[in-house]
């Protein structure tokens, strides 16, 4: 198996005039977990979106796992092995937990056996018939990160996963995440402590581009990306 | 008569109904511009325009002219009346959700169409129009190689037609000073932009809405009741004007009163033009195929911008 | 043997004794309420259960009517060869229109369908040569028998219907509760969650629509059939509305709300008409009231508050 599981050539996004991500050129080993991290409108979720399909790119290429799949549409790239939560949490309110964390089971070729291993890992097997849309905020979360555990993926990425969870939560998130073998992760993430204490590499982007990169000592060395962040560490 | 007359009445007639459908059209535009709903119900609200100014037209027995313009005032401010009251009732409670509104209004054709086949009866009925002469138009011709006008027989317009196209403007320009330089016009603007902000600014979000629906229906109204003395009033007139003000709307952009006004010179013009010449069936099927064309491969219209 | 498949089978049980219990005046409604059941089950599997509010299945039902009754007609065809020609009219239809209209979503979809049903409704009054038009022709009884078995008596017509009925009612049943339906929930409910899940939406909502279209087909020809009549107003607009009205009160996304819709609604039409011509009237008053206070229909509602497992 190749070293690097993803990686991006030149990737820009331009809307009207604005430049949203510029020339990303970006390298994910196999199985290391990488923190994307950089200030509001940096561009982080513009440039995950761009990896997964669901923003098109104006300019550049994506390899995920010896693959070109600059031009294959969202579907097909989840369907290689890529797990995708929102920034904003999206689930199927309507249907229950169990069905949720089903669908997306069902897709990847997991079973019933996968489901119940799942909500069992995430904390919510007695919650299984519940409506999802009955969850509290912070629940759905877990749920949706549940989802994309249960596609066993190659690439898990997660679009700042601990926004609105409580102090708990986060210390099960964090123990989460530190437990997935085999697993690549990608985290935008500003919750500096979940960044220095999960990430093994981290990407600082600024005004769409590529600020620093390193390990967490770096980072936090790092004068530039101190400047960047007005010298505010989010806790 | 030759194809240059021909066409050229054609023209007039596509010109006239070009002016009700602006009129109509334009009726949908700002409900769906302001409100984000699609009205399924618009035609009937139309209809009930020409119903209601063909009562007034007759119990007031008078002079045309006079039953003409009292109808004018009165029709749509009615017709306003029962949609706003729709909205409040209908509407509001199921919180414009968009697939639930499509339901209601669909609902809300059958109750008026059929309530009006009920009291109104099933025949066409007309009204005497308040002025009607006819104005003999010129064609040109060669005569010893000069140019000169000759009144081709059959080349007419009347005049209570080019009334209708000028009031038909005259409405729509004072629409579009409402909309631009009312404090009112002003208010629907900023709901339609961003009705969670109007509401934090004090802005009686509901009853903005409830006043835009009655709107929109209103001016419908007012397009029936300037064609009634053309055709006549009968309880399923509203099914294409509904299905006209559809297409005017797709293709102009919705909530653009510029658009609104080109697509329904395009429509009503060609419209006239195709019916005059080809068989009606023929003209309605390609517009509605056009129609269908238009919305797969360009959503947002001629003029309209791309929503996100 | 699960708690839906029973209920099912207890359903067309039912249906199969009630004939002759029934006194023919009902057996005859029954009859037609159940082709009327499989043109709303179809309905419901596009709008129930994949969230696609289309208001051009008239279209797939005319295609299904017509390719059946125009093959009968005019080129002799016999009964299932010209039920064969009816289910591809309407699946090729469905697949052409389909392709196009799921180019787009929400009221655009329904405008364009509504557009597509219109073209077809004045396609069929244009070829009035063939169509008769809005008055429409009556196929010879003669014709109307399959193996022996005249279809135009009041039995060989009820058990035709359900017959057809029930195998519509089980293949529906089976398709929601595999993999595949489960998908199409899945895209209602949240479309944008779905593509994130691999799921390929635009193929899933396709193949949805063609299996609803090629169903509504095979209710407009099982009309014609048993009925023995075809005529353009089947292809009009108000006809893509009635399924919707029946999927609606009966429950969308249910297995057999689109059979209780259909059946209290034409019974509430039925009972009507004895006051008013305008039957319409009753239905927009019945679309307004189930759209304010029970959007979830009967068995919806039902479903929701107590019996869970209600497919």
């Amino acid at each position: 198996m190749a070293a690097v599981i993803l990686q991006t050539w030149g990737l820009t996004k331009t809307y009207a005039g604005v430049q949203a991500n510029t020339d990303i050129d970006f390298t994910l080993p196999r199985g290391q977990i990488r923190a994307l991290i950089g200030p509001n409108g940096a561009g982080k979720s513009t440039f995950v979106g761009m990896l997964c399909g669901r923003i098109e790119a104006t300019r550049g290429s994506v390899m995920f796992d010896g693959q070109d799949i600059s031009h294959l549409p969202a579907h097909k790239r989840i369907a290689l092995g890529i797990a995708y939560t929102f920034q904003i949490t999206s689930v199927f309110g309507g249907l229950s937990v169990h069905e949720n964390v089903a669908l997306a089971a069902r897709r990847a070729g997991g079973n019933e056996a996968t489901v119940a291993g799942v909500l069992a890992r995430v904390g919510l097997s007695d919650r299984a018939d519940q409506s999802a849309a009955d969850l509290s905020y912070g629940h759905q979360r877990i749920l949706e990160i549940g989802m994309g555990l249960a596609q066993s993926p190659r690439l898990f990425i997660l679009d700042e996963p601990t926004q609105g969870l409580a102090e708990s939560e986060v210390a099960e998130f964090k123990a989460l995440i530190r437990s997935l073998k085999d697993t690549t992760i990608l985290l935008i993430e500003h919750n500096m402590s979940v960044v220095m204490e999960t990430a093994e590499y981290i990407t600082v982007l600024n005004h769409g581009a590529v600020l620093a990169e390193g390990t967490p000592d770096e980072i936090r060395a790092n004068s530039h990306v101190q400047a960047a962040y007005l010298g505010t560490e989010d806790a | 008569m030759d194809f240059g007359p021909h066409l050229m009445l054609a023209m007039l007639e596509g010109a006239v109904t070009a002016a009700i459908l602006a009129l109509t059209a334009m009726g949908l535009s700002v409900v769906f511009g302001v409100m984000r709903v699609v009205n399924v119900a618009h035609g009937e609200f139309y209809m009930l325009g020409a119903v209601i100014a063909w009562y007034i037209a007759t119990t007031l027995g008078t002079h045309p002219a006079l039953g003409f313009v009292a109808a004018l005032l009165i029709a749509p401010v009615l017709v306003g009346a029962l949609a706003a009251t729709a909205d409040r009732l209908i509407l509001q409670h199921i919180n414009y959700d968009p697939e639930r509104t499509i339901v209601a209004t669909i609902g809300l054709l059958f109750i008026i169409q059929q309530g009006t086949l009920m009291t109104f009866g099933p025949d066409a009925r007309p009204v005497v129009p308040p002025f009607n002469s006819r104005i003999p138009l010129p064609w040109v011709e060669w005569v010893d190689d000069k140019m000169a006008f000759y009144y081709p027989w059959g080349l007419s317009i009347t005049s209570y037609k080019l009334f209708v196209i000028a009031a038909a403007a005259a409405i729509l320009i004072a629409l579009w000073l409402f909309m631009t330089r009312t404090r009112a016009g002003l208010i629907m603007r900023a709901t339609q932009q961003d009705s969670q902000m109007a509401q934090a600014f004090g802005i009686p979000v509901s009853r903005v809405y409830a006043l835009v629906f009655g709107l929109g229906a209103a001016l419908a109204a007012m397009g029936a009741v300037l064609v009634v003395p053309i055709q006549q009033a009968h309880y399923l007139m509203g099914a294409d004007p509904l299905l006209l003000s559809f297409i005017v709307v797709i293709i102009g952009g919705l909530g653009s009163l510029p658009g609104t006004v080109i697509a329904a010179l395009l429509i009503g013009l060609s419209d006239g033009i195709i019916s005059v010449f080809f068989s009606p069936t023929v003209a309605k099927i390609t517009a509605t195929l056009a129609v269908a064309m238009v919305l797969v491969f360009r959503p947002q219209g001629l003029l309209g911008k791309k929503a996100h | 043997m699960d708690r839906a498949l029973v209920l099912h089978l207890g359903v067309i049980a039912a249906l199969a004794l009630a004939y002759a219990v029934l006194p023919a005046y009902h057996a005859g409604n029954l009859a037609r309420i159940m082709v009327l059941a499989i043109y709303a089950m179809a309905y419901n599997l596009a709008f129930g259960y994949t969230g696609l509010l289309s208001l051009g299945h008239a279209l797939f039902f005319g295609a299904g009517m017509y390719g059946l009754s125009l093959s009968m007609q005019h080129l002799g065809t016999p009964v299932l060869p010209a039920f064969a020609i009816a289910l591809i009219s309407a699946a090729i239809v469905t697949a052409v229109v389909g392709a196009l209209a799921l180019r787009t979503k929400g009221v655009a979809f329904m405008i364009v369908t509504l557009m597509f049903a219109q073209a077809g409704y004045l396609t069929a009054l244009y070829f009035s040569t063939w169509t008769r038009g809005e008055e429409g022709f009556v196929l010879p009884q003669a014709m109307r028998q399959i193996a022996g078995i005249d279809l135009t008596t009041a039995m060989g017509r009820y058990y035709a219907a359900l017959v057809l009925f029930a195998a519509t009612l089980l293949l529906i049943g089976h398709i929601v509760r595999s993999p595949f339906g489960r998908s199409l929930v899945a895209i209602r409910e949240n479309e944008a969650r779905a593509t994130m899940l691999g799921y390929d939406v635009q193929r899933l909502k396709w193949q949805a629509l063609v299996i609803s279209g090629t169903i509504s087909g095979l209710a407009g020809a099982t009309f014609a059939l048993l009925f023995g009549y075809a005529g353009a107003g089947f292809a009009a607009v108000p006809y893509s509305i009635l399924p919707l009205l029946y999927v609606l009160l009966g429950g969308a996304g249910t297995t057999l709300g689109p059979l209780v819709g259909a059946a209290f609604m034409i019974y509430l039409f039925d009972l009507s008409s004895d006051i008013t011509d305008a039957y319409m009237l009753i239905a927009g008053v019945v679309l307004v009231l189930l759209t304010m206070f029970l959007p979830q229909g009967i068995l919806g509602t039902l479903r929701a508050r107590s019996v869970r497992w209600l497919p």
